[in-house]
């Protein structure tokens, strides 16, 4: 295959497109804009629909819509357009709907700064929008991840009827790295049964029509509904968790993190390392399901002393990693929540002073 | 090898472009390489910079704090970058327009007069091209024909008739570092 | 012998309505059921429910239904017309849903031309959650948020969406009619059945408002309501084609 150079924003769209979508709405954000700009000249190529909606709000809505009416739909933003897409995502969770959200944040609250960031997380793995429901939620750290993870979203999302959120940050969307593009999905493999969307409906057919639909409000109904996301998770717990380890084994210090800074914690490892100091790196793929199980085990391992978590942000997945973790080892905790990313000398120095505390 | 390198300027210098074509050429080479912008209003007239890193093994942090090669096009971008650049590194000076030297005694400089370079070549906009024309005659990170290879891909058939000025550009710009 | 001299649309499902006595929905609903049907769309219809008294119509309409987030439904029939551009795809909205918070979707579905049919319900009050303030609340109307009134100075005066639709370049048809009378009943369902035409000729955006009655939230019995319909809103919200574009 033909390793290519390519800026994540445009990868992401060419890898979405090759995954099966068909349809995209959103609406202007930086540092997103590469996605809509790059669909909007390369889906009407191959039949598919690129519309800018009037706000990320209706952008949203028109996903529920198409989501219903059976295609392969996504959209994209960043931060502060995503909190304004919460009511669609929200909706299109609770019609058991599936569809791709690509969030490539940036600072915030409010409107921020648009620089990269990580401050989404407890937005995109706790719910986001208002009740109880989940969103299988991926952290990619290259932009071969972010590609491979993309062109199969859609697969998964059908799947488990269940919305998928790519988290990348501004860097990985504004970075260029080599790539190489998996093939067109045919459309034997991207078309999927779905025997529940609207796609026309007559009478005395033999199925029911469609009805897409967040209301369940007769009694019992939304116990039910609950009841069915809750067994759809547990599975997805079950399948979807994904994680990858860098020299954990004997590792005394073990950081986590994900996305971009996870990078800066692999070549902060392996100057460690160069100074005889075992640090290794647990780095969470799927950050819901968050992996949890395998934390706890590497955790565990005699080795390791001491965990640091290292974020864009003032300390969101670190929850995650202490609840995992579950006070058997201590985790530390180093970021900044204002787009300032700690530095390979930053996190080389934080181990060391574990390293002696220990 | 190891090259972690900073590509420092105003907007409209070109220095993304430089950065887009090494890694282009990193990746003809079948090297690692990772391009980083910065982005932001500063791309607007503003400064602008990017960060290229080439390597013979897998990427790790494609955020570069300290460069082994730093190349600036203004002075703004001088002043900010050069305590970052690490001892022994390169720094390459568009003295064109920056009107004071390196103050670094630790690290090899390379002053190029860049834009009266592509002046005399027939066009000004092609002063990051010499530019890169130094930086590889210097680093001999990739091939001067590898960057032509990456010039071809970004110009495209439309623009190809450009291509022999830009190879004009490159070899300006090696002839003063040599 | 007997013969069958009225029946059931099949635009509609054999369900029992919720509807309070004298309201217009049903009448509309009714309408709407027989319009497709007449057309032969049932099988390729898709309507969009919004949030307010019309919430439940997705168990109504007799084809494929959705229930929209509250004023989004514009969004929602944008996105189905999108991936079924031969269907024939409605909104319904109720006067909250569509004038207020949903006032962006229904704007830009219009500017887009979007190929959508908007039902627009106007009853100057909000059902469902018990007679607040519209934006089509007459000056001096009470209301549950305005108990001495609608006070232009305070909260402007009613927002007239017909007339403001037809001024966008996107709309095809817009009409407004009522339901306060057997003729002007007649005059609706043949709105409703232009405005689903237009969109299948892909002329652009339609929309018909129909002024209805909600005697539950006026306190008026359905007769006397039909009256202050007559008497209040028609004076304020002429009855008429605003916009007809043949393309």
């Amino acid at each position: 295959m033909v390793r290519q150079l390519i800026k994540g924003c445009e990868a992401i769209a060419e890898a979405a497109i090759r995954g099966g979508c068909r349809y995209f709405f959103g609406y202007p954000i930086t540092p997103q804009n590469d996605i809509p700009e790059y669909m909007s000249a390369r889906l009407p190529e191959i039949g598919g629909v690129f519309l800018q909606a009037e706000s990320e709000v209706a952008a949203s809505n028109m996903v529920y819509g198409a989501a219903g009416a059976g295609a392969r739909v996504m959209t994209s933003s960043s931060s502060p357009g995503i909190s304004l897409k919460q009511e669609g995502i929200s909706t299109i969770a609770g019609a058991e709907l599936p569809c791709v959200i690509v969030n490539v944040m940036r600072g915030g609250p409010g409107i921020g700064g648009i620089q990269a960031s990580q401050g989404d997380y407890f937005q995109a793995t706790k719910g986001g929008g208002h009740g109880d429901y989940r969103l299988i939620v991926f952290g990619p750290a290259s932009i071969q991840e972010t590609v491979d993870i993309m062109y199969n979203a859609f697969d998964i999302s059908d799947k488990y009827r269940t919305p998928v959120m790519i988290l990348a940050d501004g860097l990985i969307g504004q970075m260029m790295e080599p790539v190489e593009m998996p093939e067109f999905k045919s459309d034997e493999e991207i078309k999927v049964e779905k025997d529940w969307a609207a796609l026309g409906w007559e009478e005395g057919c033999g199925k029911s029509r469609a009805v897409i639909n967040s209301l369940y409000i007769a009694d019992g109904e939304l116990e039910a509904l609950h009841e069915r996301l809750q067994a759809r998770y547990r599975v997805i717990e079950q399948n979807e968790t994904r994680f990858e380890t860098y020299l954990a084994e004997d590792a005394e210090i073990l950081l986590t993190a994900y996305g971009t800074i996870s990078r800066v914690c692999r070549s902060a490892v392996d100057e460690l390392r160069a100074e005889g100091i075992k640090a290794g790196l647990f780095r969470p793929i799927s950050l819901w399901p968050f992996p949890s199980a395998a934390m706890a085990e590497a955790a565990k391992a005699e080795s390791v002393k001491h965990l640091l978590a290292v974020e864009i942000s003032a300390g969101q997945m670190v929850e995650d990693v202490r609840l995992a973790v579950n006070g058997a080892k201590p985790v530390d905790f180093l970021g900044h929540p204002g787009s300032q990313i700690a530095t390979v000398e930053e996190i080389k120095e934080r181990v060391r002073a574990l390293v002696k505390e220990a | 090898m190891l090259e972690r390198d900073i590509f420092a300027g105003f907007g409209g210098q070109g220095v993304l472009l430089m950065g887009q074509l090494l890694a282009q050429a990193g990746l003809y080479e079948d090297k690692q390489v990772a391009w980083l912008p910065s982005y932001g209003p500063e791309m607007r007239g503003g400064t602008a910079n990017c960060s290229v890193t080439i390597s013979d093994k897998a990427v790790a942090s494609p955020i570069i704090d300290n460069p082994t090669s730093l190349v600036v096009m203004n002075r703004p971008s001088l002043d900010k970058f050069e305590k970052a650049v690490i001892p022994g590194g390169k720094i390459f000076v568009n003295s064109s327009i920056i009107d004071r030297k390196v103050e670094r005694e630790d690290v090899d400089v390379y002053y190029v007069d860049c834009s009266a370079i592509a002046l005399k070549l027939g066009n000004p906009k092609v002063a990051n091209i010499v530019m890169l024309g130094a930086y590889i005659e210097a680093t001999k990170c990739v091939e001067p024909e590898t960057v032509i290879k990456a010039l071809q891909h970004k110009l495209g058939e439309k623009k190809a008739h450009l291509i022999p000025l830009n190879r004009e550009a490159l070899e300006a710009g090696a002839a003063c570092v040599k | 012998m007997s013969e069958t001299v009225f029946a059931r649309t099949k635009g509609l499902r054999e369900v029992e309505m919720h509807y309070c006595p004298g309201c217009g929905h049903g009448i509309v609903h009714r309408l709407v059921g027989e319009v497709l049907e007449e057309m032969g769309m049932l099988s390729k219809a898709a309507g969009v429910a919004p949030v307010g008294c019309a919430v439940f119509a997705y168990n109504y309409f007799n084809c494929d239904m959705f229930e929209a987030a509250h004023g989004r439904a514009p969004a929602v029939a944008t996105g189905i017309k999108r991936v079924h551009p031969e269907h024939c795809v409605f909104s319904y909205q109720g006067d909250g849903d569509l004038a207020s918070i949903g006032a962006a979707e229904i704007v830009h579905a219009a500017h887009r031309g979007e190929k959508i049919t908007t039902i627009f319900i106007n009853n100057a009050i909000y059902g469902m959650t018990g007679g607040q303030m519209a934006p089509t609340t007459l000056v001096g109307q009470k209301a549950t948020t305005c108990p001495k009134g609608r006070d232009p100075e305070h909260c402007g005066k009613p927002i007239r969406i017909a007339e403001m639709l037809a001024t966008i370049e996107g709309s095809a048809y817009i009409e407004r009619t009522a339901v306060n009378s057997t003729a002007n009943i007649i005059k609706t369902k043949k709105a409703i059945r232009k405005a689903f035409e237009c969109q299948m000729e892909r002329k652009g955006f339609s929309m018909v408002e129909v002024l209805s009655t909600c005697p539950t939230n006026w306190g008026l019995s359905p007769v006397e309501s039909m009256e202050w319909l007559e008497e209040n809103m028609i004076p304020y919200y002429p009855l008429g084609v605003f916009k007809d574009k043949e393309v």
